[in-house]
């Protein structure tokens, strides 16, 4: 038996990165998919290579959660396609340096938008179509930084610390509603989002993991795929780490 | 009683239903007096189940605006005249 056989998900940010990895993961472990982003190209080539290893063809939804009406389209679209959600990996997010004395309310509204905001109204949603099957689980993607904190990520670091703050507050008052919230706190992750971080600060970054080498996607996706599933039935409300024994 | 919900159009049962099953109360007692937070039982978090239920039963996804105002049970009816449903 797969790990999540006949289960309906919705990943976002499936378009690269940490959340094909999942959407591949995901697919190969029997579920059936509706992955988000903006880049219809990049879902597409998602779609394709989940097809490809002999997964059910995923639908897509392209959307920019930062933007509220994309959402509730989004939102729409997917109660179109699906009465059944039994997992959501909120995964979308974006990177943006600077340090203090710096940072523009153009950026901080850019990534809380993003990272913090649009996580919140997705939870929102997909527990109210959860609520009604009385299970459900959620994972959220943290990170390292929203924990420890990092020099110049002010802003990075508080819309993480934020998705742990509404990750524990929404596994508290789900739970009675048999629908478990967790996240996943990557460390450092060898996809697109790292690749301008330039090659000085990343041999820093790698002398800080104990394990001496970055973390892939899959690494991320298989932890992802474990809290979506009956595996881990449960937990909830936990934080889960993904970074090699960074800063331990 | 039976009679007086034989006159009730088809979309008032339904609503009826699916308020009992969202506040977890028996449809006889579901009435227009029904209000947010002074009706025993219909909390925040009753709120919540009381929203799936409606969006479930009428196939609709409630925007989170109307999921705010829905206070009554006049006021349900007014909200989900706007997703079509005829009362
Ligand atoms: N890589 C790391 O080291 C690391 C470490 C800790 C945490 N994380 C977290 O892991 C998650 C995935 O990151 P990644 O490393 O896979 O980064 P990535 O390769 O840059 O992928 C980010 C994903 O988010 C989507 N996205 C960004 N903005 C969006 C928007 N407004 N609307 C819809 N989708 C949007 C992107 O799709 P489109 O551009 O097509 O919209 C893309 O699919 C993020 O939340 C990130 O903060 C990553």
């Amino acid at each position: 038996m797969k790990l999540l056989q006949d289960r309906v998900g919705s990943i976002t940010g499936a378009s690269r990165g940490i959340g094909r990895a999942t959407a591949l993961e995901a697919a190969r472990q029997g579920a059936r998919l509706i992955l988000i982003a903006r880049s219809r190209e990049g879902l597409e080539e998602t779609a394709h290579q989940v097809e490809n290893e002999g997964g059910v063809r995923p639908q897509i939804i392209v959307c920019d959660v930062a933007d509220e009406s994309s959402l509730k389209t989004a939102f729409r679209e997917m109660h179109g396609y699906t009465k059944q959600l039994d997992f959501l990996v909120n995964n979308a997010g974006i990177l943006r340096d600077a340090v203090i004395g710096m940072i523009s309310t153009k950026q901080i509204l850019e990534v809380l938008h993003t990272n913090l905001i649009s996580l919140i109204q997705i939870m929102q949603f997909a527990a109210r179509i959860m609520m009604g099957a009385k299970s459900g689980s959620i994972v959220n993607i943290a990170s390292i930084i929203g924990r420890s904190g990092n020099e110049g990520q002010v802003v990075y670091g508080a819309s993480k610390a934020g998705v742990i703050g509404a990750t524990k507050s929404a596994a508290r008052e789900l739970a009675p509603h048999g629908i478990r919230v967790n996240a996943v706190a990557p460390g450092v992750i060898a996809t697109s989002m790292i690749a301008n971080i330039p090659e000085s600060k990343k041999e820093e970054l790698l002398g800080s993991i104990k394990m001496n080498r970055l973390g892939q996607p899959e690494e991320v996706a298989k932890i992802i795929c474990v809290l979506a599933s009956d595996y881990s039935s449960y937990v909830t409300g936990q934080i889960l780490g993904v970074d090699g024994g960074m800063w331990l | 009683m039976q009679e007086d919900k034989l006159t009730l159009s088809e979309s008032e049962l339904i609503l009826r239903r699916a308020f009992a099953n969202g506040l977890q109360i028996s449809e006889e007692s579901v009435n227009d007096a029904l209000q947010y937070a002074s009706t025993p039982g219909w909390d925040s978090v009753a709120h919540m189940a009381l929203i799936a239920s409606l969006d479930s039963t009428f196939d609709i996804m409630l925007d989170t605006d109307d999921v705010l105002e829905l206070s009554s049970y006049p006021k349900a009816r007014e909200i989900l005249r706007k997703y079509g449903v005829r009362f």
